[in-house]
């Protein structure tokens, strides 16, 4: 593994690294010297490019390879649905991680990953070599589960806005163009799922959009799950605020959809809406489901707890949603910036021969609002436990908020901007 | 294979001393448990200006230690940091107290 052309180089680039942020902050030396491929920019993606670097005093070099040109986080993405925030308020820049931090961003996508020869191929056509891979490419949706749903048109008349871009802001302007008196249509799938407690957070904050700018509407949760999957005293204390306008049914499992007619179709049941927002089953994106790592359930990928490396993969660790997750664990931003923080430490370790740290710890913290104002959290922390080999809640540790409140309010605000910069800044 | 190497990694720990092996262990516990606030307070404790988050870089240890184990009893009352603090032992918020308190 050991390479001297490959350390040297690391030498050098530490060494003329000296004025840049991050390495005054540091007291322990890193030996890590490697390349490593980042795939995807999201919460896990960018924390671990930024990490890697900030972590290894810039002697390991960091490829972030990003579809998109800026980040747009899902957090804080059903604020502007419901009117009370901005795309622009969500939208952000990577460079940061490009001029502070030095990481290689490339606009690009990976078409193939061959593990054994450790390059991934680009949709450019370029190839990348890497010491250690970082997948992180979130969910992709199951479509083949949403019969009606099949063609791009269709798609993009019956949105998600599951994934913030541009179905956030189309999502906004159906329910702008949708008369007083409609009926906006939510469908949630069996859990797991990306963001437990969204779903619940987006019905809220539409019902008080429609509340104040359209009375006479309605909004129909349609739930797969058999009760509110994140904070159900929580949400079910803020559905009855919004008695009359908004309704929850659980055991509603999508079937199908009838584009032309926005009909939902359940088992029992047709519902008709004027806006219908279908967030379908999902399952990890496609550079990691269709890489050759092991899946469970063929849907999500297993990984070594202490360094997120795939199972049956060498060099290739996946963070965030495409992960199969540890008991109580969620789908998270925040969870998947925790899992980024582990893989950064696990990767400089291996790169400079050494194991991984044996007792990672994660934490998550999520903040849901119920209005333009109030706020509820969930929160919870995991320690790694060696005899299980798995990361376990620590018991007694975690809980949700007393009631929504507006002290939370400024929290979850401040948590989002304090996230976004330990991402990206 | 990759069991092999932790397993030589933890046989070289045993020929260095158990003293020793403790440090070696995890030498980088305090900054990897502290990456764990960041989220909220900011990366090395250094909240965004005005967020409304407080920062934590710089901290006196003594005093923020104190508060971790105030959350963690109870005493000093929270929207969220008393059930954060009670998924760390004593000695992890030592080390995170520790670690903020050095950052400048």
């Amino acid at each position: 593994m050991w390479d001297r052309r490959e350390f040297l180089k690391g030498a050098a680039l530490a060494g003329g690294s000296v004025a840049l942020p991050g390495l005054s902050g540091c007291t322990i030396g890193s030996k890590a010297r490697g390349h490593v491929v980042v795939v995807g920019g999201g919460f896990g993606g960018a924390t671990v490019a930024k990490y890697l670097r900030m972590w290894s005093q810039q002697g390991v070099d960091v490829t972030l390879v990003e579809r998109n040109p800026q980040f747009i986080s899902c957090p804080i993405s059903n604020l502007v649905i419901s009117g009370d925030k901005q795309m622009s308020d969500i939208t952000l820049s990577y460079d940061g991680l490009r001029n502070t931090w030095g990481v290689k961003v490339l606009q690009d996508t990976v078409t193939a990953v061959d593990a054994a020869a450790r390059k991934v191929t680009l949709a450019s056509g370029g190839v990348l070599s890497y010491d250690r891979l970082v997948l992180s490419p979130g969910v992709e949706f199951m479509y083949d589960q949403v019969p009606g749903l099949e063609s791009e048109a269709a798609r993009d008349s019956v949105l998600h806005a599951w994934k913030a871009g541009p179905q956030t802001a189309a999502l906004r302007k159906q329910l702008e163009s949708m008369q007083d008196g409609g009926v906006y249509a939510l469908t949630i799938p069996k859990a797991p799922y990306r963001c437990p407690p969204g779903p619940y957070e987006r019905a809220c904050l539409v019902a008080n959009y429609l509340q104040k700018a359209k009375p006479k509407s309605k909004v129909l949760v349609l739930d797969a799950n058999e009760e509110i999957t994140s904070k159900k005293g929580l949400f079910t204390k803020a559905f009855e605020k919004y008695k009359g306008i908004l309704e929850y049914r659980p055991n509603s499992e999508l079937r199908e959809v009838d584009v032309a007619s926005r009909i939902a179709v359940l088992e029992f049941d047709k519902v008709k809406a004027d806006v219908l927002n279908v967030v379908p089953p999902q399952r990890a994106g496609d550079v990691a489901a269709k890489s050759g790592l092991k899946l469970i359930n063929n849907r999500w990928v297993d990984v070594d707890w202490l360094s997120f490396e795939s199972v049956n993969t060498a060099g290739v660790h996946v963070i965030g949603d495409a992960i199969f997750p540890a008991p109580t664990m969620p789908k998270s931003g925040h969870m998947a910036n925790q899992h980024a923080k582990v893989t950064a430490a696990a990767i400089l370790n291996l790169l400079a021969g050494e194991a991984p740290s044996p007792a990672p710890l994660v934490m998550n913290t999520c903040y849901s609002f119920v209005d333009s104002k109030n706020v509820i959290h969930v929160a919870s922390v995991h320690q790694y436990d060696a005899a299980k080999k798995t990361v376990m809640p620590v018991a007694g540790a975690g809980g949700v908020s007393a009631a929504a409140n507006e002290l939370e309010g400024k929290y979850a605000l401040a948590w989002a901007r304090n996230i976004w910069a330990d991402m990206l800044v | 294979m990759k069991l092999f190497r932790w397993m030589l990694a933890v046989g070289l720990f045993g020929v260095l001393g158990t003293a020793q092996a403790e440090v070696k262990a995890d030498p980088n516990l305090a900054r990897n448990l502290a990456a764990t606030c960041a989220n909220c307070h900011g990366t090395d404790g250094k909240a965004v200006a005005g967020s409304g988050a407080e920062a934590l870089a710089g901290t006196d240890k003594a005093k923020l230690l104190q508060k971790l184990m105030d959350f963690r009893s109870g005493a000093k009352p929270a929207t969220i940091m008393h059930q954060i603090s009670k998924g760390y032992t004593e000695a992890q918020l030592e080390l995170v107290a520790e670690y903020f308190a050095t950052r400048k």
